[in-house]
């Protein structure tokens, strides 16, 4: 049978799919020609992770028909996707980071040298061809070092590397830019664009909307579970799309920030601040940390990536230790050894990397989120299972966690949602200081948007925040106060109605000649 | 993606199995007797017997669920039957009849014994917590130099005991039932109902499952998993009190050797995974029971003492296959899809 250029190649029918029941997708059609760029979009839980796996082999096809080239499939794990031609990168990279970079790209196919010549791997061949690989994709870089030594992004293209050369047909990228900085971004995308010309076909899974617009084709769109519908990207403007993502429209929330809180809350200058933060520094890491924050403010921390946003945040809660510097909780100096002691004295962290710092995956979602607080209650004070029934339920309503059942494990839960168990575990220890790292990242638009206006309302209700964000917008959004950091060092402080621009010039002018 | 839950049924259900076995083919294996007013029978002899391990495998349990590893356990049994042995010294006295006396009050012994076994814990726990070395690792020298502190104790000879009120641990009865038994159950279910009463369990799991996130939600892992290692060390030195009086003499170079694989084996049987995290205790009380009952099988069978091993590796390899979820798994497909 000889396929059709312009018809699909990879097409899904009437694709449902349950947990436990509880119904993630239903009825959803998908198709996805050669040469092109499709993006699946929907809120957290709208059931493209579902869409990916069911897909990808992960998960059994439960009922529909998915067919590759014409021909049905049915792709019983992942491993059996990829012998049929699709490969999947993840959101988080999936290789082995103390591997080197070709061994991670053929893995599990490592070429041999014959018997002739005494067996084994052939590394001068496994290398050989590794950087083949990549220079396809115009990426130069020693294969033979650890993979961890390299940036996220280049490991996200060693991922890429390693899809495309097991199976050049389909190539489903979940997520791949979350981690990304827009220069990152940018070679992915003139990758992407050569795997398109080459007549890959290519799904992607972001939560970027500019993204979308700047290489997608078309668009499809889920809602709970449900196809939305399928555009084209020219017919369908950023509006548009998020009115079909949440089910309504949102123009006016999405283009207008909400109201600056930076009037609101001029924090009294005379009240002692809950955090304060002297000369902080640590070897290798930070230096010339201060910073003050008191009741009721929203402390912005701004910079590029890799400025020590993290590292500044890790200090504070005594993740890290401080070489020299003092941090003073209540005007009272403390030594934090460890973040059970942060915890005691009031501080409270969300981190970054929600998957290996944050969940606790087999825990059920209650426990995950009543961890923190019985740790800070210790061994002598369990909670009742009546308060913690209390406290979870109340939490997961006010920040809309949305589960089938609390007592499930957290691991089945979408990303956002995880993430808002995070901040539900920070929240459950009724801080009075709340230090936030990249909360939005990993969540749609909407979801975004909620979060940032529990933060200001927790604010106003006298929460003391620190909040990190590799967009600036959402910082100058919501901060009462900025700090700017470049280069592991800080260089300023930006008061609460700053800009971006204002935020990226004062890191321009540090640059210095 | 959802895991189910370590359900006790196959362990339950390999157990019975076993007492199947053996009662078809020793058909007075089940019948229990009542002699001067205590229990008789094989399946109370297994309980009597199953004790010793059943104690030690509860430590490890708690240590592994917190993602460590104990191999020293059985050094442990020795150091503690070693130190009980000579505080109560190995003299028969002659004058008195069978009345012997001890050397130092049975309660200072015991109290020693124990106080060295926990000792052995806490170093085992400050080398992994403190300093940082693999569990495997640092366990493996007190597994070593254990069985070395242990022949130092008893100067290098077996110790034989002859005073009557130690015999007590491992012989005597209480309400009809073996004392051993008796403690090993009080002291496990009164570990479950700390568990349960206590945050302990969802510390260890957290500690167990993603020690980085537990320690950043603030669980104090360190002192935690230190407390588990030294709890790990008090159990063998029970059962070390145990073995030596059940067998009336301490031997350094035997007493609860290869314990350590044992009790691995009977926290994998019980449905724990040694990667961390879940772990049921009541499994591996199961799982010391399928060990002992095992043993007895091969007794029971009258498996020639040259091909006893072979048959015990024989037996647990179906008994691991058999708790297999992926073993059944293909089996399951292999009879469910003729038609493919």
């Amino acid at each position: 049978m000889v396929h059709n250029a312009s018809a699909p190649l990879l097409e899904a029918r009437g694709i449902g799919h349950a947990y436990a029941g509880k119904p993630a997708l239903a009825g959803v059609d998908f198709s996805l020609r050669a040469g092109e760029v499709h993006a699946l979009m929907g809120q957290n839980g709208a059931g493209k992770s579902t869409l990916i796996k069911v897909l990808t082999g992960a998960a059994p096809l439960q009922s529909g028909s998915i067919t590759l080239a014409g021909e049905p499939i049915h792709p019983t794990s992942t491993l059996a996707a990829q012998r049929l031609g699709i490969s999947t990168v993840y959101q988080e990279v999936n290789l082995c980071p103390n591997l080197s970079v070709a061994e991670n790209i053929f893995a599990g196919r490592q070429p041999l040298k014959s018997w002739t010549r005494g067996g084994g791997i052939d590394w001068r061949e496994l290398n050989r061809r590794a950087r083949a690989v990549l220079a396809g994709l115009h990426v130069d870089i020693d294969v033979r070092r650890e993979l961890s030594s390299y940036s996220v992004a280049v490991q996200q293209m060693v991922a890429i590397a390693r899809a495309i050369d097991i199976s050049a047909r389909v190539l489903i990228l979940d997520e791949p830019t979350s981690s990304l900085d827009s220069d990152e971004v940018r070679q992915l995308f003139a990758t992407l664009a050569r795997l398109r010309t080459d007549g890959m076909a290519i799904l992607f899974v972001t939560h970027f909307l500019d993204q979308v617009y700047e290489i997608c084709d078309r668009i499809t769109v889920l809602r709970n579970g449900q196809l939305v519908g399928e555009y084209p990207s020219a017919e369908l403007d950023q509006a548009a799309l998020i009115a079909a993502m949440v089910g309504r429209p949102l123009e006016a929330r999405a283009a207008e920030p909400p109201r600056s809180v930076a009037a609101a809350h001029a924090a009294t200058p005379a009240s002692t601040p809950i955090l304060s933060a002297r000369d902080l520094a640590r070897r290798g890491c930070v230096r010339g940390i201060n910073l003050d924050v008191r009741r009721g403010e929203i402390l912005g921390l701004a910079g590029l990536l890799g400025s020590g946003r993290t590292e500044v945040a890790r200090l504070l809660f005594g993740l890290d230790r401080i070489d020299s510097g003092e941090i003073r909780i209540d005007g009272a100096p403390v030594t934090l050894r460890v973040p059970g002691q942060a915890i005691e004295s009031g501080l409270s962290f969300c981190p970054e990397e929600r998957k290996t710092e944050g969940i606790v995956e087999d825990l059920s979602i209650r426990d995950n989120i009543v961890l923190s607080l019985q740790a800070r209650l210790g061994l002598w004070r369990r909670l009742p299972a009546a308060v913690r029934r209390e406290i979870t339920g109340r939490l997961a309503h006010t920040l809309d966690i949305r589960a089938p059942d609390l007592d499930g494990a957290i691991g089945t839960l979408s990303g956002g949602n995880q993430q808002k168990c995070m901040i539900a575990r920070a929240l459950a220890t009724d801080p009075k200081l709340l230090i936030l790292d990249e909360p939005t990242r990993g969540i749609d638009v909407a979801g975004k948007q909620e979060i940032m206006n529990r933060l200001t309302t927790l604010a106003s209700e006298g929460l003391a925040i620190v909040f990190i964000s590799a967009e600036i917008d959402e910082l100058t959004r919501v901060s009462t106060r900025l700090i700017v950091l470049r280069d592991r060092e800080q260089i300023g402080t930006l008061p609460g109605g700053a800009t971006d621009d204002d935020v990226y010039a004062m890191i321009a002018a540090a640059a210095g000649p | 993606m959802k895991r189910p839950l370590p359900t006790l049924f196959w362990p339950c259900a390999t157990l019975a199995l076993l007492i199947a076995l053996n009662a078809s083919v020793n058909p007075g294996f089940l019948t229990l007797s009542v002699r001067d007013g205590h229990l008789y029978g094989n399946l109370i002899d297994i309980l009597n017997r199953a004790a010793p391990l059943a104690l030690v495998a509860a430590g490890m349990t708690l240590v592994i669920a917190a993602r460590g590893l104990d191999i020293s356990v059985g050094a442990v049994v020795a150091i503690s039957a070693a130190t009980a042995a000579v505080l109560i010294g190995g003299t028969l006295n002659m004058d008195a009849g069978a009345e012997a006396t001890s050397r130092f009050p049975l309660w200072f012994a015991l109290f020693a014994a124990l106080g060295a076994a926990l000792a052995c814990g806490l170093w085992n726990g400050a080398l992994v917590v403190g300093a940082g070395m693999q569990p495997i690792i640092a366990t493996l020298i007190l597994m070593v130099a254990g069985r070395g502190v242990a022949q130092l104790i008893t100067s290098g000879q077996i110790l034989t005991i002859y005073y009557p009120p130690y015999f007590y641990i491992g012989n005597g009865f209480l309400a009809g039932v073996p004392f051993a038994a008796v403690l090993a159950a009080v002291i496990i279910a009164a570990v479950h109902l700390a568990l349960k009463l206590t945050p302990l369990g969802l510390y260890i799991r957290a500690i167990g499952i993603n020690p980085l996130a537990a320690r950043i939600a603030g669980v104090r892992a360190r002192p935690i998993t230190l407390a588990l290692y030294a709890f790990c060390g008090l159990m063998a030195g029970i059962a070390g009190l145990i073995v030596s009086s059940n067998v009336k003499s301490a031997d350094a170079n035997n007493a609860g050797q290869l314990l350590e694989l044992d009790a691995i084996l009977a926290v994998t049987l019980g449905g724990t995974q040694l990667t961390g995290g879940r772990f049921s205790l009541a499994g591996t009380v199961l799982g010391a029971l399928i060990i002992q009952t095992l043993t007895s099988t091969i007794y029971s069978l009258g498996v020639p003492p040259e091909v006893n091993l072979v048959f015990k590796a024989a037996l647990i390899f179906a008994v691991m296959l058999l708790q297999s979820t992926e073993f059944r798994a293909t089996v399951r497909k292999l009879v469910t899809r003729p038609a493919d």
